[in-house]
């Protein structure tokens, strides 16, 4: 990851030494090795299972499948992505997934631009809320929003599940955001402002264009938060037509008890999203979960 | 799983004195506000107003989302004294949701502080540093219902399917293949341990990257004075990393707290409520049962055991302030 730079330790120097180097450190390879291979095996095993025809599955481990590689079949996918119902879960998930990131990022940008670089009355004593409510669990609010959705009928559209995930999200946007914002150069705001710049004009112009890793780290998160969310979908959502995938696969669960054909297909596509985000967009989402959190 | 707000540290507020920007007119005061509005609005009426309505429903019995049958503390009494489901200490060892959460709590983030640690100072000595950490970090992008169905696969009572059963057999013929969340006595470490391997690789980031911010210095100072590598860990590294430790396991604290989604989707809290955890329990009560005050009441004490965390965050941000 690009985010781990600078090696502690110097490279040895010639061949000889950086042989007895290596062995020296064979306990810490092996250790590395065993705890890489428990780290693998289960994701690997679900992947390979999930191109395996079915009678395989239940005749043999997914261990043998690299005699014959052959007999690997794309037949599961077909079979969820329609029967199953997960093609239009799939879709569901980005209906909900994308405005319920955009919401909180907006929201959250205008907002820390005020609490950075405005003031105004308990401006302070507001942000020690905010930063208060980062941890307050998604369980203290969700019986009354499912009331409050149900009275004013958002719970048999997205807009419930988009304005909860909006929500639960902005505190840590707001809190972000202020931070990075202030760390801003002062004179470059105060520039623009001399020039007669209004507060939306500095905003949009400046503070936005220097902000882009802090938004993009946000972004990325918020975004993987939400695709992988089950317990607001499961509550918030009363419309079966518009689940998302993570509730759509435990209905697939109960329904067909072991057909691990399914699951395994199923799973591996709730997968593949955030798996692609992951790895195209590893340093700003390694940097949206550390942001801050090592700096002392 | 990639999921919780951080407490974090914040940079210092930069101060303006006199005649400085921004301030000076009604008119920019107001837009200050103006600017947090949107937020504000969509955080009072989604967060905060239900928040305060789930707390004065925990007063309430609460059936169809009204405020009738005014119990006071009643609800909150029951929790702790009378429901099997959440805390039985009429037999021993004592079981219920909150004894299994308090396992969660001590087992997962040990584990994963642990690991953590062990992986951020070992995997910095070898060259394929970034490869082990990409392996280990991986399961923090996906979800825990993922999560729940890949170590299904691996703890299933199948042979063919189950690399646990299937190892252990190699090991042993006369092994019987065993459901390991099938039974109430392995399924909460079963279902613990799945999520330290989704975990982990936050605790070994965050340690990590604090590890590499150490001066180099200090640690070839210590070489030359003759510290062992463990010397080097014990007095040198572990002292100058409690800060990020604490962090993490702030961090793992309060997602063990809300663990849902994996229990949801591994075992449904079963064998026979064994693997039940506190907000598996609030699930069960408010949104299966119907029972939405007593629901409430659990919420309200899973909001009680974040005033901790809340009253650290917000005196980290008071105490930063002061020394602006």
């Amino acid at each position: 990851m690009a985010v781990y730079e600078a090696p502690v330790f110097a490279p040895p120097e010639t061949l000889a030494g950086r042989i007895v180097r290596f062995l020296g450190r064979t306990p810490v390879h092996l250790g590395l090795l065993a705890i890489a291979i428990v780290w693998l095996v289960p994701t690997v095993g679900l992947a390979l299972t999930s191109f395996r025809p079915k009678s395989d599955i239940l005749s043999s481990g997914w261990w043998h499948v690299f005699g014959h590689l052959s007999s690997l079949t794309l037949k599961n996918y077909a079979d969820v992505l329609h029967a199953a119902g997960m093609g239009h879960a799939f879709l569901n998930s980005v209906y909900i997934t994308v405005p319920a990131t955009i919401a909180p990022l907006t929201l959250g940008a205008l907002a820390a631009y005020g609490f950075a670089w405005i003031r105004f009355p308990f401006r302070d004593t507001i942000f020690l809320g905010i930063v208060a409510l980062m941890v307050v669990p998604i369980q203290t609010s969700l019986v009354p929003l499912l009331k409050l959705f149900r009275d004013w009928h958002l719970n048999t559209s997205f807009f419930g599940i988009w304005f909860a995930h909006t929500a639960f999200g902005l505190p840590l946007a707001i809190f972000l955001f202020r931070n990075f914002f202030i760390t801003l150069p002062k004179d470059l705001i105060e520039a623009a402002r001399i020039d007669g710049a209004s507060n939306f004009a500095v905003f949009r112009r400046v503070v936005v264009p220097l902000s882009v890793p802090a938004l993009a780290s946000f972004g990325i998160f918020q975004f993987l938060w939400v695709w992988n969310d089950l317990l607001m979908a499961l509550v918030l959502i009363a419309d079966p037509s518009k689940k998302p995938m993570t509730v759509q696969i435990t209905t697939l669960e109960s329904a067909y008890g072991v057909e691990f054909h399914l699951l395994s297909a199923s799973a591996f596509l709730l997968m593949i999203v955030p798996l692609i985000v992951f790895f195209s967009l590893q340093r700003y989402f390694v940097q949206g979960l550390l942001a801050g959190s090592v700096k002392s | 799983m990639s999921s919780q707000p951080l407490p974090v540290s914040m940079p210092k507020a930069p101060r303006r004195r006199g005649r400085d920007l921004g301030a000076r007119t009604f008119r920019e005061r107001f837009q200050g506000l103006l600017f947090a509005a949107p937020a504000l609005v969509v955080l009072g009426i989604f967060l905060i107003y239900p928040a305060i309505s789930t707390i004065r429903l925990a007063f309430y019995r609460g059936f169809g989302f009204r405020y009738e049958h005014f119990l006071g503390l009643a609800n909150l009494k029951n929790l702790l004294a009378h429901d099997p489901d959440f805390l039985d200490l009429s037999h021993f060892p004592p079981s219920g949701a909150l004894i299994n959460n308090l396992k969660w709590v001590v087992i997962y983030t040990a584990l994963c502080l642990v690991l953590g640690l062990a992986l951020a100072v070992l995997a910095i000595r070898v060259r394929y540093e970034r490869i082990v950490k990409s392996v280990i970090f991986v399961p923090m992008a996906i979800s825990a219902t993922a999560v729940g169905i890949i170590w299904l696969f691996v703890y299933s009572p199948n042979a063919n399917i189950g690399v646990v059963n299937a190892i252990a057999h190699g090991v042993d013929h006369g092994f019987h293949p065993i459901s390991w969340v099938g039974r109430p006595d392995t399924v909460n470490y079963a279902i613990i341990f799945a999520y330290v391997w989704a975990s982990t690789g936050f605790a070994m980031v965050v340690l990590s990257a604090a590890l590499k911010g150490i001066p180099t210095e200090i640690l070839e100072a210590a070489r030359v004075d003759g510290a062992g590598e463990w010397h080097l860990f014990r007095r040198i590294m572990l002292p100058m990393l409690s800060l990020p430790i604490s962090v993490v396991t702030v961090w793992l604290f309060i997602n063990v707290i809300k663990v849902f989604d994996i229990i949801y989707v591994m075992t449904q809290g079963g064998p026979n409520g064994a693997s039940r955890v506190i907000a598996y329990n609030m699930y069960v009560e408010a949104l299966q049962n119907g029972r939405w005050g007593y629901g409430a009441s659990i919420a309200v004490f899973m909001l009680l055991l974040m005033i901790p965390v809340m009253a650290l965050n917000v005196r980290r941000f008071r105490s930063e302030r002061v020394v602006t």
